[in-house]
C-alpha cells in the first residue's frame, strides 16, 4: 500500500510522462488495447506536476467540471482510491473519457504548466485513477444500491449523452430508464469506437456502475417504432431526452459506391465492434477485409477504419482531399495509425469505383487535389487538379466521411421541430415538444464524446428544473 | 422476453414460430419486418411479419432455414426465447383502394405475403393471390390465404399441384394487361425480377418487398442500400417496399451474396457444433 504524503511539493519542470504502449509490431495482429496506461512511478512524476493552481482553469475547461486538481492531489499523495472517488462526484466514466476524451482540447489546452513546460497529462492521470478503482478496488463494485422513487424519466439512446444524464439523474432520485435501438449498451461507444482504443470490459463495468444505482436499461426498443413519445408519457415518464446520435452515415455519391467491398464506415466499424467479426467464425458476422483496403476521410472514424484493417492484415492507406495538417482525427490517432503502417494518400479523392463481372470491388478511380482558398469550415478548399485522374487496385472500400442524425425518431415524431434532420434546441437542451429534450450527435451532427456528455449533463439539469415546478 | 409459445412446420425447412412480444404486437403494420438474433453469438438477420395479435402479446414470422442463423433459429422450441428482437421496422405496405391487386409470393415469401395480402382485401381492393411452391408438399399456408383473398392460385414447379411452372409463368399464362392496376411481390431475387420484367409494359403499380443484408436497421449502417430509380436508398427505413419496375434487382442479388463464403463456413461450423446433418437433408 502506497503511503499518504500530505504535502507534496508541485514540480512542472519534470518532463510529462508519455502513455507506455503495445508495440507496434504487437499490435498489427492483435486485438488488445493500444495504451498501457501510466505506471504507478510515472504517476508519482506526473502528479507532482501539477501546479495545484489557486484558480484552476482546467476545471472550467472540462466540459464535465471534474475537480481535476483535487484528484491530482490525491493521486500525488498515493490515495489513488480518493482521487477515484473526486472524479465520481461528477463522473462515473474516467475509465471511458480516460480514453477517448479529447483531454488535448479541453483540460491539457487550458494548463497553466502548458505556459512554459507540456501540460499535466490529465487523461492519462484520469485513465489511472480508473483502472486502479476498477483492477485494484472491488469494494467499487459494492456501491449501494438506491431505490429511487421521484418521477419517472426516460433517455433515448445509451451513448455518452445519455449515460450521463442517467447517472445525474438517478442521483437526484429520479427513476430513470434508458432505451437502446442494438442489443448492447454504449451506442457510439460499442459500435464506433474499437476494442483496441475502449476495451469492453471497460465499457461494461462503467455502465454497470449506473445499474447497480438503479439505472434501468431496454435494449432492442427503439423509442419512434418499438414505442412512440406518446406511448411513453401515458406510461408515466413525465419527462423525455433524446440523444440517438449520429447514426445516417453520408454516401459519396459516385459511381460504384454499392459494389461488394465497399463500406460505410458504420457498417465497417459495427460489423468489427459490435459484431465482432474480428472473432468469426466464432462470432456468427462476417466482414469483408481485402488484400488492400482504402477508407476514404480524415476523422477518427477513418482513423479506426483503417487500424482495424491493418489488423486484417490488409495493406491500408487512408485517403483525403486535403493535407495532414487538415485532417481532423485527433493527433494521438493519426500517429498510432502511422506507427502501425497505415499508410496516408493525400490530396486525392475517388471519383469511381470498377468491379469485376461479379460486382466486387477491383479498381478505385482518384483525382489529385490542390488546396485553394479556405472554405466555410476556415480549412483550405480542395479543388481537383484536371487531368490527374489515375487508377489503382483495391478490393475494400471504408467510406469514413461523416454522417447526420438518425431519422428514426423524428420520423415518427413529424412535429418535432429539425433542422437539416437536427433536432432543434434551446440552449437548456429543450426541444420545441413540452417535457422533450435533447443532446449529442442528434443535435450537433457528428460530434464529440465529451461534448454529448455535457449535452447530457445540461438536459438532466433542465429536467430536474422542469420537473421540480421551476418552469421550462 | 421473446419466448415462442407456438412453433409450426409448414413444409420442409420452413417454420413458423408465434413469439410472446407484446409491444411489436400493438405497433406492427403488414409490410413491417422486425430484426432478431436467436442467440447472443448470433448475426442479426431481418424477418417480415407474417402476423401480430395485440390481444395475446405475440408476434409471427416464418423462416426457411438456409444459413446457420436461421438454422439456428429453426432449431427453437416452444418455451425457448429468442435472445433478441427488435422493431417493427421499415414502412408499412402501401394500400392502395378500391383496385384490383395481384400479389405474387414464392417460397417462405408466400407466408410474408399474407398479412399484405389480407389487408389490401380489408382496404376494399379485390385481390388476387398467385404462389408459388417448388412441389405439392411445399406448399404453404393454404387455409390461410384462402380466407384472406379473393382468388388464389398455386404454381408447383414439378406441376404437382395447380399450375406447372413458377408463378410469373402462371401470371403470363392466365393473365393479361389491364387485369390488375396495383401489385406486391415478396420471394427470392429472381422471381421478384422476373415478376418486374414481365409487367414492365402492364400500367401495373408493383411493390416489391426487399431483402437485402442488415445489421441495426434503422439507417445507421448503410449495409442494406439498394438502387432505386437510380437513387441510392436504405431499404430499413426507406423500404422495405419498393416500385419494382425501377429496383436493380441484379445489384441486390450481388450485394445479397457477398457473404456467402463466410455464411457456408459459418453453417458447416453450426452443423458440426449441433449435429444437423441428418435432419435437414430430409
Amino acid at each position: 500500500m502506497a503511503t499518504v504524503n500530505p504535502r507534496p511539493k508541485p514540480n512542472p519542470k519534470l518532463p510529462r510522462q508519455a502513455l507506455p504502449l503495445l508495440e507496434p509490431e504487437k499490435r498489427s495482429r492483435s486485438f488488445e488495447e493500444v495504451a498501457l496506461g501510466f505506471t504507478e512511478d510515472q504517476v508519482k512524476i506526473e502528479a507532482l506536476r501539477c501546479l495545484q493552481c489557486q484558480k484552476p482553469t482546467c476545471i472550467d475547461a472540462c466540459p464535465l467540471h471534474i475537480d481535476i486538481k483535487r484528484f491530482i492531489l490525491r493521486l500525488a499523495e498515493g490515495d489513488y482510491q480518493g482521487a477515484h472517488d473526486v472524479i465520481s462526484e461528477q463522473s462515473p466514466f474516467p475509465g471511458v473519457c480516460g480514453r477517448v476524451c479529447q483531454h488535448e482540447l479541453f483540460c491539457e489546452d487550458a494548463c497553466i504548466v502548458a505556459k512554459k513546460w507540456d501540460p499535466v497529462a490529465i487523461g492519462s492521470l484520469e485513465r489511472f485513477a480508473a483502472d486502479h478503482a476498477r483492477l485494484r478496488k472491488p469494494e467499487l463494485h459494492s456501491e449501494v444500491v438506491s431505490q429511487p422513487g421521484g418521477p419517472k424519466v426516460a433517455l433515448v439512446g445509451s451513448g455518452p449523452a445519455s449515460l450521463i444524464a442517467a447517472y445525474d439523474l438517478i442521483r437526484k432520485g429520479y427513476q430513470v430508464s434508458v432505451f437502446e435501438a442494438l442489443h448492447k449498451l454504449g451506442g457510439v461507444l460499442a459500435y464506433g469506437i474499437p476494442n483496441f482504443r475502449l476495451p469492453r470490459t471497460i465499457l461494461h463495468e462503467e455502465i454497470a456502475r449506473l445499474q447497480r444505482l438503479g439505472v434501468e436499461f431496454f435494449t432492442d426498443f427503439i423509442v419512434g417504432k418499438t414505442a412512440t413519445l406518446d406511448d411513453l408519457f401515458e406510461e408515466g415518464y413525465q419527462a423525455i431526452f433524446i440523444g440517438t446520435g449520429a447514426g445516417l452515415p453520408f454516401l459519396m455519391g459516385i459511381p460504384g459506391e454499392n459494389l461488394v467491398g465497399v463500406y460505410t464506415a458504420n457498417e465497417y466499424l459495427t460489423r468489427i465492434n459490435l459484431m465482432e467479426a474480428y472473432k468469426f467464425p466464432e462470432a456468427d458476422t462476417p466482414v469483408r477485409v481485402g488484400k488492400i483496403t482504402y477508407v476514404i476521410g480524415g476523422g477518427n472514424s477513418a482513423m479506426d477504419a483503417a487500424r482495424w484493417s491493418k489488423r486484417f492484415g490488409s495493406d491500408t492507406s487512408i485517403m483525403f482531399r486535403r493535407g495532414r495538417a487538415e485532417l481532423r482525427a485527433r493527433l494521438e490517432e493519426i500517429e498510432h495509425a502511422e506507427e502501425e503502417g497505415v499508410k496516408f494518400h493525400f490530396l486525392a479523392v475517388p471519383v469511381a469505383l470498377h468491379g469485376d463481372e461479379h460486382g466486387h470491388l477491383k479498381e478505385m478511380e482518384c483525382i489529385e487535389m490542390e488546396l485553394g482558398e479556405p472554405d466555410e469550415s476556415g480549412r483550405p478548399r480542395p479543388v481537383p487538379k484536371p487531368g490527374s485522374n489515375f487508377r489503382t487496385p483495391v478490393d475494400t472500400v471504408v467510406m469514413a466521411i461523416g454522417q447526420a442524425p438518425n431519422p428514426t425518431l423524428q420520423k415518427a415524431v413529424p412535429q418535432l421541430i429539425t433542422k437539416r434532420g437536427k433536432i432543434v434546441v434551446n440552449e437548456e437542451g429543450a426541444t420545441n415538444l413540452p417535457n422533450v429534450f435533447a443532446g449529442g450527435d442528434v443535435v450537433r451532427g457528428g460530434s464529440t464524446v465529451i461534448l454529448a456528455m455535457r449535452d447530457g449533463r445540461a438536459a438532466a439539469d433542465a429536467i430536474d428544473k422542469v420537473l421540480r415546478g421551476e418552469g421550462q | 422476453m421473446n419466448r415462442i409459445v407456438a412453433k409450426r412446420a409448414l413444409a420442409p425447412q420452413i417454420t413458423m414460430f408465434e413469439i410472446e412480444a407484446p409491444r411489436l404486437a400493438r405497433r406492427w403494420r403488414p409490410g413491417q419486418f422486425l430484426i432478431l438474433r436467436p442467440t447472443s453469438d448470433s448475426e442479426r438477420i431481418p424477418l417480415t411479419f407474417v402476423d401480430g395479435n395485440a390481444a395475446r402479446g405475440t408476434i409471427t414470422i416464418a423462416v426457411q432455414a438456409i444459413g446457420a442463423t436461421t438454422t439456428q433459429l429453426s432449431r427453437l422450441e416452444p418455451g425457448d426465447s429468442i435472445a433478441d428482437l427488435v422493431g417493427p421496422l421499415g414502412e408499412a405496405a402501401v394500400m392502395p383502394k378500391d383496385s384490383r391487386v395481384v400479389v405474387l409470393g414464392g417460397g417462405v415469401g408466400v407466408a410474408e405475403l399474407l398479412p399484405v395480402a389480407r389487408a389490401y382485401r380489408q382496404a376494399g381492393n379485390h385481390v388476387t393471390a398467385l404462389c408459388g411452391a417448388r412441389s405439392d408438399s411445399y406448399r404453404i399456408l393454404d387455409d390461410e390465404l384462402k380466407t384472406a383473398v379473393d382468388v388464389l392460385e398455386w404454381a408447383t414447379d414439378d406441376g404437382t399441384f395447380g399450375f406447372h411452372g413458377n408463378v410469373v409463368q402462371m401470371l403470363l399464362a392466365k393473365y393479361k394487361p389491364g387485369d390488375f392496376s396495383e401489385g406486391h411481390v415478396i420471394g427470392p431475387i429472381p422471381m421478384m425480377k422476373a415478376a418486374a420484367e414481365a409487367t414492365r409494359e402492364w400500367g401495373l403499380h408493383l411493390h416489391a418487398s426487399l431483402n437485402p443484408v442488415m445489421i441495426d436497421g434503422t439507417g445507421m449502417c448503410g449495409g442494406c442500400r439498394v438502387t432505386v430509380g437510380g437513387q441510392v436508398m436504405f431499404a430499413c427505413v426507406d423500404g422495405p417496399e419498393f416500385d419494382a419496375h425501377k429496383t436493380d434487382f441484379d445489384e441486390l442479388a450481388r450485394r445479397n451474396r457477398a457473404y456467402r463464403s463466410q455464411e457456408q463456413e459459418s453453417l458447416e461450423r453450426h452443423t458440426c457444433r449441433i449435429g444437423l446433418g441428418s435432419t435437414n437433408a430430409d
